[in-house]
């Protein structure tokens, strides 16, 4: 593993590690407290702040996967290198077009 | 323990022992052998009893006899243990024991490794001292000052009694997933390198060890740490060279 790509994972984790508790807390809270998905959009859209939170969670994610997913591959597949980097990069695109509408559908 | 307990007599052994042994090349097969079971025998006398007694051609290595050299090290019901330090009494299982060559080495034959890749790996890992160069070194220079308590010193300490046995290389799974890694013995030396302040190329062992296959590729399974006979911990030094190659790539230095 390169140093970026370690400093990279590393990064993304110590960014999603508050984002997944407060995504946890969040849907624990709306739930409990009643909110039906037309109350939770009429919060969520049009907001930047939300739009910031879940963009950089997708964005962290996807990174983080991708890497993960490039060093599981090369330790154990006998894949060679550039198919390797292909599929990781591949999937880090897929998560983010994924998760990005995912984002939008909420947001705008 | 309580003085009866002291004075209890050991539980009686059965007279033999029955053990499987490696024979062959990297394909093979286990041959059965009965060997005279003795109180305080070791993996390794079983062993030399094979070869003396019953099957002359066994080829296996060692050297001191006494945990120094690492030369004796196998893979003993499962484990890759130093054979020469290892009681029968405390790895057999249901009177019945199986040697092995060392995992992740190729076997040459029997119970020997070729050791090479293992060997170049300590060099890849610049684990090798390098001082002062040029014509004057050391010369009008005064000796370099080390402290026993310097946290450097402690860390080398804690690092540099290695035996080179390669048992930690055979029980690390990266190992065997990468032939490219370059292992928790190459890197425990490396790390015991950086933390001398007498070298004058300590950067040099980070550029040689933050690389595809090098310490940041260690997933800290520990079972180097687990297994080494002489109780270090290469997974803690290697978590050392991990926080020391990240900030030297922060600040640049590992560009060539």
């Amino acid at each position: 593993m390169s140093p970026a790509n370690f400093v990279l994972q590393r990064a993304t984790a110590l960014i999603m590690a508050p984002l997944v508790i407060a995504h946890l807390i969040l849907i624990i809270a709306a739930v409990q407290g009643g909110l039906t998905g037309e109350e939770i959009l009429a919060r969520t859209r049009g907001s930047l702040g939300w739009g910031v939170f879940y963009g950089l969670f997708v964005l962290a994610a996807a990174v983080h996967a991708g890497i993960g997913l490039q060093t599981i591959l090369r330790e154990w597949t006998n894949l060679a290198k550039q198919p390797v980097t292909i599929a990781s990069h591949g999937f880090m695109v897929l998560l983010i077009v994924l998760g990005g509408r995912a984002v939008y559908a909420v947001i705008a | 323990m309580t003085q009866q307990g002291a004075d209890r007599p050991a539980p009686p052994s059965p007279a033999m022992l029955d053990v499987e042994i490696w024979r062959g090349g990297q394909e093979g097969h286990y041959e059965d052998f009965r060997v005279p079971r003795d109180e305080n025998q070791t993996v390794l006398d079983v062993v030399t009893y094979v070869q003396r007694h019953l099957a002359p051609a066994l080829a296996y290595r060692f050297a001191c006899r006494v945990g120094m050299c690492g030369s004796c090290a196998m893979t003993v019901n499962g484990r890759p243990r130093w054979t020469c330090r290892t009681h029968v009494a405390r790895v057999i299982e249901g009177g019945r024991m199986r040697i092995a060559p060392l995992r992740n080495l190729p076997v040459i034959r029997d119970l020997v490794t070729d050791m090479s890749t293992f060997f170049d790996k300590w060099q890849a890992a610049r684990g090798r001292f390098v001082g002062t160069e040029g014509a004057d070194a050391g010369v009008g220079h005064e000796p370099a000052r080390v402290r026993p308590a310097s946290p450097e010193r402690r860390e080398a300490d804690a690092a540099i009694e290695c035996i080179n046995c390669a048992v930690c290389y055979a029980a690390c799974d990266v190992v065997s997933w990468r032939e490219d890694y370059l292992g928790p013995a190459a890197l425990n030396r490396a790390w015991a390198a950086w933390n001398d302040v007498r070298d004058d190329d300590r950067t040099g062992v980070l550029r040689a060890v933050a690389v595809a296959g090098g310490c940041l590729n260690c997933h800290t399974h520990q079972s180097c740490t687990e297994h080494c006979p002489v109780a270090l911990s290469p997974t803690h030094s290697i978590a050392g060279l991990k926080r020391a190659s990240m900030q030297a790539w922060l600040r640049g230095e590992l560009k060539s």
